[in-house]
């Protein structure tokens, strides 16, 4: 025998059921009368410096269906890329966003500020995503195509080239991108334990 | 970033699996390629904070919240309590839990729920509590009532409480549920079988605790919570922002 660790194991994941509306953002699911609003719903405040952009995309499943009933958190540096909390981090800027899958047509948008480069990463998103059928939350990165991405350590680590892809965001017009989220099958979405 | 602080590696043997073809809806909707698996970044070790003004007098009291103290919900009166620690042992203060559940009829106030148990006028179901500097929460609310779903010919979720937890970063995020001592449908539950290690499976099943219970008031359980830790190293030498 040895000397025992004293580690503990994480709680497990369960997944978040159909009804995560109800707990994160009820106010969305007509839940009106115990919050004034919804957490996170807008990762910035007048002020923000920076280029807002929009990102509108889907998530599907195996058989190319946009779920409906998916929610989708987002985490992101300010414009100069530094974080709520560090240093000359933009005061307008909390990085976090909370969006839901349209019941009827399964898009989501994000409305944000376009993110800087934090440190020698390539400017992203975080996202995580959250369903029923979901047993443990999804960890992926929306990136830019008009960026340079040479550096950055989660694109420079897929060995699959093709899949690097699958994390980077389709400009569809003046500040306008789409990023479709593919959980399984053909293009799925590289997704990430970090 | 102290740099005596970096997130540990997930131990992704502590969930459930992704792929469990008894819960349909996972089979789906579960990657069939490998997670790509890094050390985290700053966009990790970072996540948003939220401070205990955000809350409200009754969001932790799901018993009066949705009609701020009109009245009161129908069921079973429950304190729910534990603390949240990470995975050195060490308290995680102010995260926010957020939890959500169905009345204690089984029924939840959504559009897609269509289960014919009643909707109770007094209970929303959803309340919200940041931990104290010990890592400590409670919450006030009704037993809620197990209920069927559509998945095999005749599944009921056991009794269950969703929570949400945002620890200090991102990478920390966890969403899970909390069951009930003795509730027979625990073990019939696909839900809950995704997670094959049954001493798991036992961690979110929380105890009656008579001790922490109210005469002639309400019953307690109890639920701690283990979060995702940070390694206890002496230094690091990557540049910063890798
Ligand atoms: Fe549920």
């Amino acid at each position: 025998m040895v000397q025992p660790l004293d580690i503990n194991r994480e709680t497990p994941s369960q997944t978040a059921g159909p009804y995560v509306h109800i707990g994160c953002i009820p106010t969305f699911a007509g839940i009106t009368t115990i919050y004034p609003e919804d957490l996170g719903l807008s990762p910035f405040s007048d002020g923000a410096k920076g280029d807002l952009i929009t990102i509108t995309g889907s998530i599907f499943d195996g058989t190319g269906w946009a779920l409906r009933d998916a929610m989708v958190e987002s985490w992101q540096a300010d414009a100069a890329g530094n974080y709520p909390g560090q240093p000359g981090a933009d005061p307008s800027v909390t990085g976090f966003c909370r969006f839901a899958a349209d019941k009827d047509s399964g898009e989501f948008t994000l409305k944000t500020i376009k993110p800087g480069p934090p440190g020698s990463q390539a400017p992203h998103i975080a996202l995580w995503v959250v369903a029923r059928g979901i047993n443990t939350g999804l960890s992926t990165r929306i990136y830019f195509p008009e960026d340079d991405h040479g550096s950055d350590p989660v694109l420079t680590r897929i060995e699959q080239r093709h899949r690097v892809d699958t994390l980077i965001a389709k400009k569809t017009g003046d500040a306008r991108y789409r990023f479709d989220i593919r959980l399984q099958g053909e293009g799925e979405t590289v997704f990430l334990d970090m | 970033m102290a740099k005596s602080s970096r997130l540990m590696p997930r131990d992704q043997t502590a969930h459930p699996r992704a792929y469990w073809p008894d819960y349909k809806t996972s089979v789906a909707r579960s990657p069939r390629n490998a997670l790509l698996s890094l050390e985290p970044t700053v966009t990790e070790e970072t996540g948003p904070v939220f401070g205990h003004d955000i809350l409200g007098k009754y969001d932790n009291d799901l018993i009066q919240n949705f009609t701020q103290g009109a009245s009161l919900a129908i069921g079973e009166r429950i304190r729910v309590h534990g603390r949240v620690q990470d995975e050195n042992g060490r308290a995680v203060a102010n995260a926010l839990i957020e939890v959500w559940q169905a009345n204690a009829g089984g029924r939840y106030r959504h559009v897609k729920d269509g289960y014919f148990a009643p909707l109770d006028p007094g209970f929303g179901g959803c309340g919200r509590t940041i931990t104290d500097d010990d890592g400590c929460y409670e919450f006030m609310t009704v037993k809620p009532g197990a209920y069927p779903w559509p998945n095999r010919a005749n599944d009921w979720r056991p009794a269950h409480i969703h929570f949400s937890l945002f620890g200090a970063s991102f990478g920390q995020r966890l969403i899970s549920q909390m069951y009930f001592e003795g509730d027979p449908l625990i073990r019939l539950c696909p839900i809950a079988a995704t997670i094959e290690d049954q001493g798991q499976l036992d961690r979110l099943v929380a105890p009656l605790d008579m001790a922490a219970s109210r005469p002639m008031d309400y019953l307690a359980y109890k639920f701690d919570i283990v979060l995702r830790g940070r390694r206890q190293t002496m230094f690091e030498n990557k540049p910063e922002g890798l």
